[in-house]
């Protein structure tokens, strides 16, 4: 290419008003060892930009498989079922336990009752003993 | 979207993200950290990359931001990089040589300027990505990005020149 077209390229490229071509014609130029003594300076920026662009990354690409995510929700579903579960099944035996200690008390209870009318029968009879002596007292 | 389907789709630019990491972080161990950290979380998200028309660009802006957010805590954590100790001048044999090497000088020019126009220079003139992708990818508009990169390409030649001319004038 000619050395004026360069020349103006270059001007351009330093406004960056160059289009991509442009910049990549000059990266060619500058590639070449016949480059004039006034532009040398130069050819080691765009000597360079080419070389960075060989540099690669060579490290792993980690990707983990994402089942490890499903157990994880499993593991706390689970956790979670059994600490509502023994929560509810203990209330229920409370109840339970509840319901029989009721059952009884009332049993408990209603003896007592019979047991108390038979004792207010006996009472009664009491009494009319007490009313046929009061007659016999008034006789005399 | 299966394991090597994603691998299809990302292989062919994990390239650029790890190149624009280590721009910006400078160490090759760091860059290559957060180019893993991008690719799994890019794969996390892998059910919703098929609505992505384009995932590079929101890959490259990932890396990006994440590389941002990495100096940003190391500054405020008072760390300092690893390579830090480049800039003293030490005369040791392989520094000179090194020196001598007008490749690295550039690479350690480039290190030295502001990020905003560090990644201009590495997008542009390293991957070739037009204004508009650029500016897309920055969050700037297509005209600070060509003064951008102006003020960079032209902050480079300066110093090229100035280390060229070292020692002769």
């Amino acid at each position: 290419m000619e050395l004026s077209n360069i020349e103006k390229l270059l001007e351009r490229y330093f406004e960056a008003t160059a289009t991509v071509a442009e910049e990549e014609m000059l990266r060619e130029y500058f590639a070449k060892e016949d480059v004039p003594l006034h532009l040398k300076k130069y050819a080691p920026m765009f000597q360079y930009f080419s070389i960075a662009k060989e540099e690669k990354f060579t490290g792993q690409v980690p990707l983990k498989p994402r089942k490890k995510s499903y157990i994880k929700w499993i593991s706390v579903a689970a956790v979670s079922i059994l600490i509502f579960g023994i929560y509810f099944g203990k209330s229920y035996q409370e109840q339970r336990e509840a319901e029989y200690a009721y059952q009884e008390t009332k049993k408990a209870l209603s003896l007592l009752a019979t047991n108390l009318g038979k004792g207010t029968e006996k009472v009664a009879y009491l009494r009319e003993f007490e009313v046929t002596k009061q007659k016999i007292y008034n006789k005399n | 979207m299966q394991q090597t389907e994603f691998l299809n789709v990302v292989l062919p630019f994990k390239d650029k993200l790890y190149r624009l990491a280590k721009r910006l972080l400078v160490s090759k161990e760091e860059a290559e950290d957060a180019t893993q950290e991008i690719l799994m979380k890019l794969w996390s998200k892998n059910k919703m990359m098929e609505g992505y028309n384009n995932v590079e660009a929101y890959a490259m802006m990932m890396t990006k931001n994440f590389c941002l957010d990495r100096l940003k805590s190391k500054q405020a954590g008072n760390l300092k990089l690893v390579h830090s100790n480049y800039r003293d001048e030490n005369v040791s044999l392989q520094n000179q040589v090194e020196v001598s090497d007008s490749l690295s000088w550039i690479e350690r020019i480039m290190e030295e300027l502001p990020e905003q126009q560090k990644m201009v220079l590495q997008l542009r003139d390293v991957e070739q990505y037009e204004f508009e992708e650029i500016a897309d990818l920055l969050g700037m508009n297509a005209t600070a990005v060509r003064v951008a990169l102006s003020r960079a390409r032209k902050t480079v030649r300066e110093k090229l020149v100035q280390k060229h001319n070292y020692g002769i004038k």
